[in-house]
């Protein structure tokens, strides 16, 4: 007799792989990936809007004037020049920044691995808001904390929850949000509850990661201070050109406070030595011309608009009575409530036979929450495209309320 | 010899099936065969296929298409030798339902099971009655969709008020549903390859979480296998014989993996057949293979050469 080991290592894998399974959503992902299904799950931004020609003049320019550099490892806070760049596009948002005090990561995603690796102890309590950003939870998990869940409503973080928290007692490592036009939510956090939030924190001592990938895809509507404008000695601000510029440059950014970056460089140092010399090179010449980058986030917002009303004219359209969105001002989701009956997970394999994609509301909580949500996101499928893919999955919803009103005693 | 290896498809099975597909065209290759990977989503298929001009197609497609007899069909139509049953006895086959049904007819023992079907629900009202499926089959119990693999779609029902919930998740992949008796004891895998058929090695199933479902399948290291397995060698030949006799009642050739539960007095029960088994590094088959001594190789060699004496 045999016993057949598929991996001979299986025994010796570190306890916060556990998590780490082949899981049927994966499976089905797959099939969603081809081109007949319409995709409402991925968050790729539209980067076919960027001019070619001219990303074409940045590269040769970067060659010829900085090759050697370009093609060289660099320091584990990267490059000097793109951290000065990033001030004048964080300046754009109204947040103040010393070069000195930034680390480049490989897209803010890395910057939430490091700050996960510098804070969180296993077992250690961190807040989150709910529905929270799949990849900050993945990123976070990999350090075994346990989750202070905090909910959100039309305004953000329902931040009296937290309150109450600590005033039990609880005491989070920090508080992790996505304030503007928030993943997977849509929702943006309201000018009161940041004040509300920014006094909390402080008082308590537990400081802030404020997540903003999104917040210069406003649509419409006055753009509100960001949390590290408000309190910036109590807030780590994660920045990213993936959504202004190319996710394909892998270009993000933490500023905190020294004592905090010279940690997150290390940590920098000791997962990757540094960034992409050449791609930060790239970056920092794209942002060089302002009216460049400017008029290319303008056509993209544009875009983003104009996919924003399709869906949401769309649901509005197709889905049976019963479910709830948010519109979101900006950003790239639509965050959908469904009746409690309803399965997203369980429901994905019948839309994807339609032909039509989505991602299951429970990948956004670390506990088996958010079984009748699901994430519809806007910013890559074209208009037309949108409403083809809204209409099938309201014809499937239809049918499912159909079915399960026909399994009742 | 040119075989064409189709995989690879548009179900959710299709990143296992590309795994199947590329290990055996690498068995096929080891064995001196000209082998091709086509996948059926990535090129049209007839055409692709036309042009390659193969003497016979190996099917390593997963799921509906590549084993309901569909992709079988089209063969058979453009005038194509493959590998594996003909179209109707995969459409039989690859539908629980309907296999069930041939199993029981055959007095192949199979687990018992109620149907319910989607449009029954709908149209008919079978809502009212779907409580007593779960006094007919007793609880615990399997809820599987009709026609789909590796457990998707698949749950386990230990209350019957969970029992519309897994019927609703068993639909999303079908279009009718299993409800089926849960056997207590031993997970077997039965291989039969060759004409005439021969058992191999039974391989003994122990997923470390109690469910053999997607991630225990296809996660490496979350199950644990035996083979042979660890049972009686009178209460194996048992289960290898109702393998054997599952696979002649279904018309069923060439490699055919039964799934069977052993129960708690040592009878066998059989769960389903698979027309296109897993072929990967964490599937059964070619584990159940080197257990008779076999190389991934030799058994697909095997394989090939009972689909090709049908040819002539």
């Amino acid at each position: 007799m045999a016993e057949f080991s598929i991996d001979r290592f299986v025994d010796l894998y570190a306890t916060r792989t556990s998590g780490m399974s082949a899981s049927e959503v994966r499976a089905l992902f797959a099939v969603a990936s081809r081109p007949e299904v319409v995709s409402l799950a991925g968050g790729m931004p539209f980067v076919q809007a960027l001019p070619t020609e001219e990303l074409l003049q940045v590269v040769r320019e970067v060659l010829e004037e900085h090759g050697p550099m370009a093609l060289q490892y660099g320091g584990g806070q990267g490059d000097l020049s793109l951290r000065h760049r990033l001030t004048g596009l964080m300046a754009a948002e109204g947040v103040e920044a010393d070069p000195e005090d930034m680390v480049i990561t490989t897209g803010a995603q890395q910057a939430l691995d490091l700050v996960g690796k510098i804070f969180i102890d296993p077992g250690d309590l961190i807040a989150v808001e709910a529905p929270a950003y799949v990849g900050a939870l993945t990123a976070f998990s990999a350090y075994e904390p346990r989750y202070l869940q905090i909910d959100i409503d039309a305004d953000g973080m329902i931040v009296d929850h937290l309150e109450q928290a600590l005033i039990r007692g609880e005491r989070p490592k920090f508080v992790y949000t996505c304030p503007n036009f928030g993943n997977p939510s849509g929702v943006t956090l309201s000018y009161e509850r940041r004040q509300q939030l920014i006094a909390l924190c402080r008082e308590a001592s537990v400081p802030i990661l404020e997540d903003n990938p999104y917040g210069m895809l406003r649509f419409e509507g006055d753009p509100l201070p960001c949390l590290r404008t408000l309190d910036p000695d109590n807030v780590i601000y994660l920045g990213t050109v993936s959504k202004v510029f190319s996710p394909g440059v892998r270009v993000g950014w933490a500023l905190a406070e020294q004592s905090v970056i010279q940690r997150l460089v290390l940590a920098k140092e000791a997962a990757d030595l540094c960034g992409s010399s050449f791609m930060m090179l790239v970056t920092e010449r794209y942002f060089a011309d302002e009216s460049r980058w400017r008029t290319n986030l303008a056509s993209l917002v544009d875009i983003y608009r104009s996919r924003r009303d399709a869906m949401v004219a769309g649901i509005q359209e197709y889905f049976p009575p019963g479910a709830t969105w948010t519109s979101p001002a900006g950003g790239f989701y639509v965050w959908v409530s469904l009746p409690d009956w309803m399965d997203t997970k369980r429901m994905l394999a019948a839309a994807v036979e339609r032909r039509v994609a989505y991602v299951p509301g429970s990948a956004f909580y670390p506990d088996e929450r958010g079984r009748a949500q699901m994430r519809l996101a806007f910013c890559y499928p074209t208009e037309d495209r949108i409403r083809e893919g809204i209409q099938r999955l309201g014809s499937l919803l239809e049918d499912e309320a159909q079915l399960y009103r026909s399994l009742q005693p | 010899m040119r075989v064409a290896v189709l995989a690879g498809g548009r179900t959710p099975e299709r990143d296992v099936s590309l795994r199947s597909g590329h290990r055996v065209l690498t068995a096929l290759g080891e064995s001196g065969h000209d082998g091709v990977l086509v996948d059926p989503a990535e090129r049209p298929l007839v055409e692709t296929l036309l042009e390659l001009q193969p003497m016979i197609c190996w099917l390593a497609l997963h799921g509906k298409e590549g084993e309901d007899g569909t992709v079988q069909r089209l063969l058979h139509f453009i005038g194509l030798p493959h590998v594996g049953p003909a179209a109707f006895d995969c459409e039989v086959a690859f539908d629980k339902v309907l296999a069930k049904e041939a199993l029981r007819r055959a007095g192949v023992p199979t687990p018992v099971w109620v149907t319910v079907e989607g449009a029954a629900l709908r149209d008919l009202g079978a809502g009212v009655v779907l409580g007593t499926a779960a006094e007919r089959v007793g609880l615990p119990c399997v809820v599987k969709p009709s026609r789909s693999g590796s457990a998707l779609g698949m749950s386990f029902v230990d209350r019957a008020a969970d029992l519309a919930g897994a019927v609703m998740g068993a639909l999303s992949f079908s279009e009718a549903a299993v409800i089926e008796a849960k056997i207590d004891g031993t997970e077997v895998a039965a291989a039969a390859i060759g004409a005439p058929v021969e058992g191999l090695p039974l391989v003994e199933i122990v997923p470390k979480s109690g469910v053999y479902d997607y991630a225990a399948r296809y996660t490496a290291g979350a199950t644990d296998y035996f083979c042979p397995a660890r049972i009686p060698t009178d209460v194996a030949a048992d289960v290898t014989a109702a393998a054997l006799r599952a696979v002649t009642a279904l018309g069923l050739r060439d490699l055919t993996r039964v799934d069977l539960m052993v129960d708690t007095a040592g009878r066998p029960w059989v769960l389903e057949v698979n027309v296109s088994p897993g072929m990967t590094e964490t599937s059964l088959v070619p584990m159940a293979a080197a257990a008779a001594g076999m190389s991934a190789a030799d058994m697909c060699d095997r394989v090939l050469r009972s689909a090709l004496a049908r040819v002539g």
